[in-house]
């Protein structure tokens, strides 16, 4: 309920009349879960953005997996991306040798959510993009049939990158590739994700920014 | 929304563009029937937009002044982004981009306090000094000439020109009895958007001597006379219901839109053929972004905008 209302009355205003998005192949956004929405990260925004394109009915379910140790630093901020984001916390080191990190994500595929996930695993560099990490892969492998979407977002890096608090507002570009599925092995299971996005770019044209 | 307070004549206007749009829906449905083998969607996703762009255009021009003055605040803005967006940019100089935002805000105070000698040089001197201090004050030099002449240009093209509209909201309203403020805004973007319509389409039927070739292969002679001529003969009957134009003036105020609507497109061809890109967004279905509508408006308002000035007594 609170999601509904913080997106409805704040942030899909704000995207959209702010930034303006320019999406591409919207007909490829998941439809329902279990899914997962795989993109390049930049800027806080992304998640914004992603959440914005799903249909009403959907926004439930929508999940971005979210850097535990950041985003639940604190108990108001961790209250908050709870409740209006309804993150998926996870943690980044294992407190017992046998913990699988990714157990909240697997809770989550169960109740036929859909996941975003940035396999960056975090913004870096601004409209740069940064080794895969494998965790995606491991979740591809353990549910073989869940489609993954990769998405291609341009734009929001320089509106709010790592480090800044002041939007600068820029359009944004969202390109949504055909979803793929678990192909038999890790590696190549993220090199085929990396490819496809990186294609995705090739679609735009970008100006410099440098 | 009180019809009584605003101009009949710009009511009998508006209620003229809605009626042209739907004749140009009736043209597009007989030409479906006649020729069904040929594809019409472009036309028809065009048009739509028309309808959506006037609707909104009448809409804020008709709810009140301080609205109509956002409004255009509103399109700069979007027309801004929508510049910054395909031109490279320096990651040194967000701040300086978003000061150069601000720009519309503060211009759109001056123009609501009707503050002509501030709002005339408010971007042209001190936006531009500005925008050019902050970025030395960053402290990096490479590509500083390329990176501030792009802002400054693109501050021109949208606030600035855009501005002159909104301005023209405000000049006293005694001094156009038949429209007031209004009229001028009306008979502008009219006169720029047909005289669009009509070199594309006397460009379309008979054009057969390219102008520019290298900037825009679809401009030639024929359509730019064509276009100039019809602008002009509306120019001379639209001037009694919205401005107090006499006759010589208003064929030089068509003479004035539909060349400067003509180099305003031109300019913005070159603009995208510059950067490699068609369209400057999606904004618009069948017409690309907003820049790639407004490209004519940003050479005509301005120009027009002095001229009126230049024939109005006591500004």
């Amino acid at each position: 309920m609170l999601k509904h209302i913080f997106f409805y009355l704040c942030v899909k205003p704000i995207i959209l009349i702010g930034l303006g998005l320019n999406v591409r192949n919207y007909e490829r956004f998941p439809k329902k879960g279990p899914a997962i929405i795989v993109a390049n990260h930049n800027s806080h925004l992304d998640t914004l953005v992603l959440m914005t394109l799903a249909p009403q009915k959907l926004l439930r379910k929508v999940r971005p997996v979210a850097a535990y140790d950041y985003f639940c630093s604190n108990p108001v901020f961790s209250w908050l991306s709870k409740n209006f984001l309804g993150i998926i916390p996870i943690k980044r080191t294992r407190s017992t040798k046998d913990e699988d990190l990714l157990q909240p994500c697997y809770d989550a595929i169960e109740k036929q959510q859909i996941l975003i996930l940035y396999p960056e695993g975090t913004r870096g560099k601004p409209e740069q993009m940064a080794e895969f990490k494998s965790g995606i892969a491991r979740l591809a492998q353990k549910y073989p049939q869940m489609p993954i979407c990769p998405v291609y977002m341009h734009g929001l890096g320089k509106t709010l990158p790592k480090g800044s608090f002041i939007p600068v507002p820029f359009f944004c570009d969202v390109f949504i590739g055909e979803a793929l599925k678990w192909n038999g092995e890790k590696q190549s299971f993220v090199d085929s994700l990396r490819k496809s996005i990186e294609d995705l770019q090739k679609q735009g044209h970008f100006p410099e920014w440098e | 929304m009180n019809l009584s307070k605003i101009p009949q004549n710009i009511l009998w206007m508006m209620g003229g563009i809605f009626a042209l749009l739907i004749v140009a829906n009736l043209i597009t449905f007989l030409l479906k029937k006649l020729r069904p083998q040929k594809d019409y969607n472009e036309l028809q996703m065009r048009i739509r937009s028309w309808w959506v762009m006037a609707s909104v255009f009448a809409l804020a021009m008709t709810l009140d002044k301080s609205i109509s003055l956002w409004f255009m605040a509103f399109v700069s803005f979007l027309a801004f982004k929508e510049f910054l967006s395909i031109i490279p940019t320096r990651r040194v100089d967000r701040r300086v981009i978003f000061w150069a935002y601000m720009a519309i805000p503060i211009q759109t105070c001056w123009i609501m306090m009707g503050w002509y000698d501030m709002f005339i040089i408010f971007i042209p001197v001190y936006m531009f000094l500005w925008l050019a201090a902050q970025m030395v004050l960053i402290g990096d030099t490479s590509g500083f000439l390329k990176a501030v002449g792009t802002l400054q240009w693109g501050l021109m093209i949208t606030a600035f020109t855009i501005g002159h509209m909104a301005y023209m909201l405000v000049f006293p309203n005694d001094f156009n009895p038949n429209a007031g403020g209004g009229g001028l805004v009306l008979y502008l973007v009219i006169l720029t958007q047909l005289n669009d319509v009509s070199q594309f389409i006397w460009g379309k039927s008979f054009g057969r001597n390219k102008v520019i070739p290298k900037v825009s292969p679809n401009k030639t002679w024929e359509g730019f006379l064509g276009g100039v001529a019809t602008t002009i003969a509306l120019a001379w009957l639209l001037a009694p219901f919205l401005t107090f134009f006499s006759v010589r003036e208003s064929i030089i105020a068509g003479a004035i839109i539909a060349l400067a609507g003509f180099l305003g497109d031109l300019t913005m061809s070159a603009i995208k053929r510059d950067l490699g890109i068609k369209d400057t967004s999606q904004l618009v279905p069948g017409h690309g972004g907003i820049l790639d509508r407004l490209d004519s408006l940003t050479y005509t308002a301005p120009l027009f905008f002095h001229f009126t000035s230049f024939v109005l007594p006591n500004f």
